[in-house]
């Protein structure tokens, strides 16, 4: 399939001619979805050199870097902010709460506002599903999404799968038990089309009432139950369940969900003995893990994640702005 | 424990299609053997059940109050018990506390909401794993569409079975009696049909939508029971109950403002009532259950619209159920697995059947005797029934659960 048919068939995604011809021919990151195996390997390739210690060498001097998170966060933001620091950049964060978007400006206008100040990269995060992929449209610069509403968070999904090969070797042929929240989850999301594209076997456990319509058409194999799930996984990536969503309204109460989803010792006998264990954070311990697996030195790899997060990042800061680099110095 | 044989006894199981004359033989809690050349027990006790009919212990699925003798008088092994108790049985430690297995078995089904407030879902797999039976909000509907749809969705994982009180609660607001001519002429506040079929078409999308197992708890009208016909011909896993009184009395019986009959859902037209048999005979409905529901005094004498609904149940729903045999509309092996197998099948229990190895859950009752129910004579703590002094067929002799005679009658 080409790159062009890709477009008309799927998910609109602009493009570039990269001088250099480099294997990412993408002027945003957006998401997961659309991208190429290859061009996944591409991006999880640079990140892998960030994460064993290359530096960078000031690649984004001179380049202007403006953080937009319309949704409070604190470690992706962080993280961010951190990897463009590390790579030279001048980093900018736009606090919503304090902003003029808290005072009724559409993101057209805040998109055009920003635009206007001439930014090379902007990372962007909001509540809405598609609403990054919109103020891509209106701006010169490159845009990362940071998340998306319920729909994508790439670069998350991008560290998980560099955690899992950098522990495993491999991501081809892993079994990956996404557990928990996955209908409200862009985490979810990302994951499973990454994983998929690289040819891992994603298991997603959760009750039916937190799995959203036709997933099994994502290409999951779906279960309700963890002892189901986990057997034989190699991989367990909990995602976090939002306290409001314990209430009732999707699952009974807290007590019932740790009963019957939090990640017990108890449940990951059935794992590989080596099972690795993961989780984008923040966690709800004694919820959906317990205490003993998420502190579990030898199997859960919680720490190392957010150590690869801003390899990741330093990544596709690096990637997007391989045109401007030097340029400005 | 001894072994005991019940001798002479019409031995009638709905679950084989057995209905011959014979002997059965319990032991330990369990039926043996049976058949009609079941020898009896050389060691045992030996009951001689005088040409009467032995059935599978009778299962209730829908009662509000335990009362244990009364069940037992009534001819009832297992009786599930609504979670509209004080507390309301909507976590595991309730659960817990009123499941009983002596002297006859009582299921709790837990709450389906937290509170039966209609909200937020109740804790559905720690009830099941404490042994709830199935899960509704009682007395109320759950009127939430979304919460309705994730109760379903949630209860898949646990295979539980939801159980509505099918009425749509913002078209019977403040109704008390079946709305048509009688509730008209007598001033009282109405409940159309409509509002049961609105509620068992729109469960029966929802059904459709999560795959869930849904059981109607009453089915009373034509409307509904020609709804839940075309469910059953779609194949939704939906199943259904009536209560006795909605075949043997129609909205006449609350002529007078007579708060025993006081129902809810209410009493409807005779139409109504006719189609509920015909839905019992053709097997679109698939239970009887009693609706026990005792009041006492100072909550029926009250003016209709202020009594409580409700009625004791357990001691009337044989005879009752044994009208649509004697008035030659239903064979006597479909009414009684309207009572014992069908209801057992619903909820996955080993009684309602009489084979070997099956709880020795049994009720022994003269098919034929003509007498009068005489809440006088009721085992119920409440005389609330509508029924008092009606002549009926068919009389429970003796029950036995796990083996123990739980109710004799000496005559």
């Amino acid at each position: 399939m080409t790159k062009e048919s890709k477009q008309t068939s799927g998910y609109p995604r602009a493009r570039i001619s990269p001088p250099s011809g480099e294997a990412f021919p993408y002027r945003h990151i957006l998401g997961i979805e659309g991208l190429d195996p290859s061009e996944i390997q591409y991006v999880l390739d640079r990140a892998m050199a960030y994460a064993d210690g290359e530096k960078g060498n000031a690649r984004l001097r001179g380049l202007t870097q403006i953080n937009l998170f319309f949704e409070n966060s604190t470690r992706t933001q962080m993280s961010f902010e951190i990897a463009g620091k590390r790579l030279g950049a001048d980093v900018v964060n736009l606090a919503t709460s304090s902003s003029s978007i808290k005072k009724g400006e559409t993101i057209f206008d805040t998109a055009m506002t920003l635009n206007a100040m001439r930014p090379d990269i902007l990372v962007v995060r909001h509540g809405d599903a598609g609403a990054v992929k919109l103020l891509s449209e209106k701006v010169d610069c490159a845009v990362i999404n940071a998340g998306d509403g319920q729909h994508e968070h790439p670069t998350q999904a991008l560290l998980d799968a560099l955690t899992i090969i950098r522990r495993r070797g491999r991501l081809h042929g892993q079994i990956v038990a996404i557990c928990g929240d996955i209908s409200h989850s862009r985490v979810g999301r990302s994951n499973i089309r990454l994983l998929s594209a690289l040819g891992a076997r994603v298991r997603v456990v959760a009750p039916p009432t937190l799995l959203p319509r036709d997933i099994d058409r994502m290409g999951v194999e779906v279960f309700w139950h963890m002892q189901d799930g986990l057997k034989d996984a190699d991989v367990v990536m909990m995602l976090r369940l939002q306290n409001e969503r314990m209430q009732g309204a999707f699952v009974p109460s807290t007590k019932e969900y740790y009963h019957f989803f939090g990640l017990t010792p108890e449940k990951l006998t059935v794992a590989k003995p080596d099972v690795l264990i993961m989780h984008p954070g923040p966690m709800n311990r004694g919820v959906e893990i317990a205490t003993s697996v998420a502190d579990d030195l030898d199997r859960s790899a919680i720490q190392e994640q957010v150590g690869n997060g801003v390899a990741v990042r330093m990544a596709c800061l690096d990637i997007l702005t391989r045109h401007l680099q030097g340029s400005t110095a | 424990m001894t072994a005991t044989a019940y001798i002479n006894a019409r031995l009638l199981d709905p679950a084989s299609g057995l209905d011959e004359s014979g002997t059965l033989v319990t032991e330990n809690g369990l039926i043996r053997e049976l058949g009609a050349d079941t020898a009896p027990v050389k060691d045992g006790a030996i009951v001689d059940c005088g040409g009467r009919v032995l059935a599978p212990g009778l299962i209730d699925m829908l009662s509000f109050s335990p009362d244990v003798k009364s069940a037992a008088a009534g001819g009832i092994t297992t009786a599930v018990l609504a979670p509209d108790q004080s507390p309301v049985t909507d976590n595991a430690a309730m659960v817990e506390h009123r499941l009983k297995h002596r002297p006859i078995t009582i299921l709790p089904a837990g709450a389906a909401t937290q509170g039966l407030a209609g909200v937020q879902i109740a804790e559905i797999g720690l009830m099941s794993e404490a042994g709830a039976v199935l899960f509704t909000d009682g007395r109320q509907a759950v009127a939430d569409a979304t919460v309705m749809r994730r109760l379903l969705e949630y209860a898949r994982a646990f295979d539980a079975l939801i159980m509505q009180h099918v009425e749509e609660p913002s078209l019977a607001r403040d109704g008390v009696a079946g709305e048509g001519e009688l509730a008209t002429r007598l001033g009282l506040k109405a409940i159309p049909t409509e509002a049961e079929v609105m509620m068992l078409e729109r469960d029966a999308w929802l059904v459709k939508l999560t795959g869930g197992r849904y059981h109607a708890a009453q089915i009373t009208s034509a409307d509904a029971i020609a709804a839940m016909r075309m469910a059953k011909e779609n194949r939704l896993a939906m199943t259904c109950g009536t209560a006795a009184h909605y075949f043997s009395l129609n909205e006449n019986a609350i002529g007078d403002y007579r708060t025993f009959a006081k129902a809810s859902p209410p009493l409807r037209d005779e139409a109504d009532r006719q189609a509920v048999v015909n839905g019992l005979t053709d097997g679109t409905i698939d239970v009887i259950c009693s609706a026990h529901d005792p009041r006492d005094e100072e909550e029926k004498r009250l003016p209709f619209a202020q009594a409580a609904p409700g009625m004791v149940g357990y001691e009337t729903m044989l005879p009752l159920a044994l009208e649509l045999y004697h008035n030659g509309g239903m064979d006597l092996l479909s009414v009684i697995k309207c009572i014992t197998a069908r209801p057992a099948e619903i909820l996955g229990l080993e009684s309602g059947r009489l084979a070997a190895g099956a709880p020795a859950d049994l009720v022994i009752f003269d098919l034929d005797k003509p007498w009068r129910i005489d809440v006088e004579a009721f085992e119920s703590p409440t005389k609330n029934s509508p029924f008092d002094g009606r002549p009926v067929q068919g009389r429970v002799w003796r029950t036995v659960a796990a083996g123990q005679t739980v109710y004799m009658r000496n005559d």
